[in-house]
C-alpha cells in the first residue's frame, strides 16, 4: 500500500539488528562500569529509493541515536547498515569518507548547528572543499550561489552570518550545506521542531519539493505525529529502543495496532474543535521508564492496558500482521 | 461580571535606545469558570500578557505603560505590592512552562506545596505539609505520603509538572494562568496532564488562561480563543468560531499551513509567506501587512482595530476576506 508501482521497490539503505549500547560507569578514580545503557536495542528497517521513512516517538525513545548511528556518526555496538547494497557498518573512516557525500543530516536546531563566525556561502561551500567538488574559485561561487537559489535564498546572502537570518532561513541554510554533496540519503532529525507554525509549511513544502527534484530519501526523524503523517511513506514507532510497529503511512493511522501507538494517537489533541468535543482519550498511565533499568519483556507492559502474563518475561519480535505492516506485540502472537 | 479585564494593556521594552512593544494595545476578557486560549508564534506577546496580569515584568527593562487589569473589578495595576503580592498564587495562580527551573531544588516539594498554604492561610506548617499531600494526591501522584519529602531532583519532568499544579490549586485560585504547561513534555504525559488541568479547573469553578501555541491543544481545551500577532490581537472568538469561520487572513493562514492528524491528504500545505517582525521595527498599519496576501494600501497606512464580525467574535482587519 501507498507505493505505486507494483515491482518490488528498490531498498537505498537497509539496516539490520542495529544496536547502541552505552557503557554506564561508576565515579571514582578506577573506572568501573555498573551497567549499560541500551539506548538502540536491535533495530531493523529499510528505507527504499525515493521514499520518506517517519520515525517516530517520545524523548529517550532512541530514535535520534538510531539516526546518528545509521550515519555512522556514532558507533553502533551491534547490528549492521547496508547503503546503496554495501556494508557500511565496518568500514574505515577513510573508505567511509566518499559514501558520506551519499549520506547527510538535517540539524533540529538551526541556530547551534550553523557555526556563527563562518559566512553562509562558505557554510554551504565546506563540504565541497572537504570531497574536493569544486575545482576553481568561479566554480565553487558558482555552485554556492547555486544552492541558495534552490532552496529558496538569494545568492547575494552568501556573504552574511547565520545571525542575520531567521530561525526558517538557518534551516534552508542546513539544507542547502546537505545537499552540497549531491546526496541521496538525507536523515532529518526534527528539522521544523524548533519552529514556528507558520514557518513550519515552508520548510514541509521545500523539503517535498527538493525530494521530487532530486530523488532523495529521507529518514525523518520527528515527535509530531501530524507533520510525520504529511511527510511520511512509511512510518516507524519507536518505544525505549525498539521498534513496536512499522506500517505505510496509512496502516499505521488508520489502522494502528501496537496499544502504544493506539496512545499515542490518541493522546495527541486534533486541531478541530467539533471532532475534539466527541473523542474520547483513552489515556495512558506513566511515563517512558528509564532506559537504564528498563521493564522486562515487552518493555511497554507496565503501562499497556491489554497486557498479560507473557508480556511480562518474554520481549516480542517484530512480525508481519499484513503486508508491509510489522508489530512487536504478543497479541498479534497467532 | 467578567472575572478579569484587561484594558488596552501596552508592556514595552526598552533596551539601547529602542523600545520592543511585546504587547501593544490587547484587551480579552475571562468569565468565570471559563478556559481561554491565547495563541500565537514566539514573539506575538502572549506571554508577556500573562507576566503584565501577575505584574511580573521585568523592570527595567520592561513596564506596562499603559492599560488597565481589572481583577474582580478591581485594577491590579493600581494595587500596592503587598496587595498583588496577596493575589499571587492565591486567587490567581501561575503554572509555568520549565518546572526544573521554577521549583526550587533545595526544598522539598511538600514544602513548596505548603508555602502558599502557609503564606494566605495563615496555616500552621504541619496543618500545611497534610494539606500538601491531598494535594499531591489529587494531582495523580502515586505514593503521595512519600512523595511530600522528596527533592524535585528526584521526580521525573511529568511529576514535577504534576507539583506545579499542586502548587496552583493550593490555595483554591478563581484564575489560573498556564504558559505553555506541557510544551516541554511527551505527548502521552502531556494528554495526562492537561486533563488533569481541565478536571482540576472544573471542580474548582476556576478560570483558566492557556497559552500555547498548540492549536490541536486549543480545540480540545479552551472555550475561547485570542489569537496574537506582533504584540496585538488579530481576531478573537468562541474555539468554533476560530476553527470553523476565521476572519483574520493569519488565523486563516494559520489553519492552512498546519498538517492535520484528522486528514490524510498528501496534498501540499499552504504556508504563510515571509517570517514574523521584528518587535522593534513593526511594519506600518496592519502589522500583518508585509506577510498578507488580501493586503490594500490602507493595511499599510493604517492599523486596523478589533471590530466584531458577528456575535462575540472579533477581528482586526481592513479587508473582508471571507467575501
Amino acid at each position: 500500500m501507498g507505493r505505486m508501482s507494483t515491482a518490488e521497490p528498490e531498498k537505498l539503505v537497509s539496516v539490520s539488528n542495529l544496536s547502541v549500547h552505552f557503557p554506564i560507569h561508576a565515579s571514582g578514580v578506577v573506572k568501573r562500569q555498573i551497567g549499560v545503557v541500551k539506548a538502540v536495542d536491535g533495530v531493523t528497517f529499510d528505507v527504499f529509493k525515493g521514499e520518506t521513512l517517519g520515525m517516530v516517538g517520545e524523548s529517550g525513545c532512541g530514535k535520534s541515536t538510531t539516526g546518528l548511528a545509521t550515519l555512522r556518526l556514532i558507533e553502533a555496538t551491534g547490528g549492521s547498515i547496508h547503503f546503496e547494497g554495501r556494508d557500511i557498518s565496518k568500514l574505515s573512516r577513510g573508505k567511509l569518507r566518499p559514501i558520506r557525500q551519499r549520506m547527510q543530516m538535517v540539524y533540529q536546531d538551526p541556530y547551534s548547528s550553523l557555526n556563527p563566525r563562518m559566512k553562509v556561502r562558505d557554510i554551504i561551500g565546506e563540504p565541497l572543499t572537504v570531497h574536493h567538488l569544486a575545482g576553481s574559485k568561479a566554480e565553487y561561487r558558482q555552485r554556492t550561489d547555486e544552492l541558495l537559489e534552490i532552496v529558496g535564498l538569494h545568492s547575494y546572502m552568501g556573504d552574511r552570518y547565520p545571525h542575520e537570518f531567521s530561525g526558517g532561513q538557518r534551516q534552508r541554510i542546513g539544507i542547502a550545506r546537505a545537499l552540497a554533496v549531491n546526496p541521496s540519503f538525507i536523515i532529518c532529525d526534527e528539522p521544523v521542531s524548533a519552529l514556528d507554525v507558520s514557518i513550519q509549511a515552508q520548510i514541509i513544502n521545500l523539503m517535498e519539493d527538493l525530494q521530487q527534484e532530486f530523488g532523495l530519501s529521507y529518514l525523518f526523524v520527528a515527535h509530531d505525529l501530524a507533520v510525520v503523517q504529511h511527510i511520511s511513506t512509511r512510518v516507524a514507532v519507536m518505544y525505549l529502543g525498539k521498534i513496536v510497529e512499522i506500517a505505510s503511512r496509512r496502516d499505521l493511522y488508520r489502522n494502528p495496532s501496537h496499544p502504544y501507538t493506539q496512545a499515542l494517537l490518541e493522546a495527541v489533541p486534533v486541531a478541530n474543535p467539533a471532532l475534539e468535543a466527541e473523542r474520547a482519550h483513552r489515556i495512558i498511565e506513566g511515563e517512558v521508564p528509564s532506559p537504564i533499568n528498563p521493564p522486562s519483556g515487552c518493555s511497554f507492559h507496565p503501562r499497556c492496558p491489554m497486557a498479560r502474563a507473557e508480556c511480562k518475561t518474554v520481549t516480542p519480535e517484530l512480525k508481519e500482521i499484513d503486508s508491509g505492516h510489522s508489530v512487536a506485540c504478543h497479541l498479534f502472537g497467532g | 461580571m467578567a472575572l478579569l479585564e484587561v484594558k488596552n494593556l501596552h508592556t514595552h521594552f526598552f533596551a539601547e535606545g529602542s523600545v520592543v512593544k511585546a504587547v501593544d494595545g490587547v484587551s480579552f476578557d475571562v468569565e468565570p469558570g471559563e478556559t481561554l486560549a491565547i495563541v500565537g508564534e514566539s514573539g506575538s506577546g502572549k506571554s508577556v500578557t500573562a507576566m503584565s496580569i501577575l505584574r511580573l515584568i521585568p523592570n527595567p527593562p520592561g513596564e506596562i505603560v499603559d492599560g488597565e487589569i481589572r481583577f474582580e473589578g478591581q485594577d491590579i495595576l493600581e494595587m500596592t505590592d503587598e496587595q498583588v503580592q496577596d493575589l499571587r498564587g492565591n486567587k490567581i495562580a501561575m503554572i509555568f512552562q520549565e518546572p526544573m527551573t521554577s521549583l526550587n531544588p533545595v526544598l522539598t516539594v511538600g514544602r513548596q506545596i505548603a508555602e502558599p498554604i502557609e503564606l494566605h492561610r495563615q496555616a500552621p506548617l504541619d496543618k500545611a505539609l497534610e494539606m500538601a499531600k491531598v494535594l499531591l494526591r489529587k494531582v495523580h501522584i502515586a505514593e503521595h505520603d512519600k512523595r511530600v519529602s522528596s527533592y524535585p531532583h528526584q521526580l521525573s519532568g511529568g511529576m514535577r509538572q504534576r507539583v506545579m499544579i499542586a502548587m496552583g490549586m493550593a490555595c483554591e485560585p478563581k484564575l489560573i494562568i498556564a504558559d505553555e504547561p506541557t510544551t516541554a513534555l511527551d505527548v502521552t504525559v502531556q494528554a495526562q496532564l492537561l486533563e488533569l488541568l481541565k478536571e482540576l479547573t472544573r471542580e474548582g469553578h476556576s478560570s483558566l488562561i492557556l497559552i500555547t501555541h498548540d492549536l490541536g491543544v486549543v480545540a480540545r481545551y479552551a472555550d475561547r480563543i485570542v489569537v496574537m500577532y506582533a504584540g496585538r490581537i488579530v481576531e478573537q472568538g468562541t474555539a468554533r468560531d476560530i476553527f470553523e469561520r476565521p476572519h483574520h487572513p493569519y488565523t486563516i493562514g494559520l489553519m492552512n499551513s498546519i498538517p492535520k492528524l484528522d486528514q490524510d491528504t498528501k496534498e501540499k500545505l499552504i504556508p504563510i509567506p515571509g517570517a514574523p517582525p521584528d518587535l522593534a521595527n513593526v511594519p506600518e498599519g496592519c502589522a500583518f501587512n508585509p506577510r498578507c496576501e488580501f493586503a490594500v494600501e490602507k493595511c499599510r497606512q493604517q492599523r486596523p482595530t478589533l471590530e466584531p464580525v458577528a456575535v462575540g467574535h472579533y477581528k482586526a482587519c481592513w479587508v473582508d476576506v471571507r467575501s
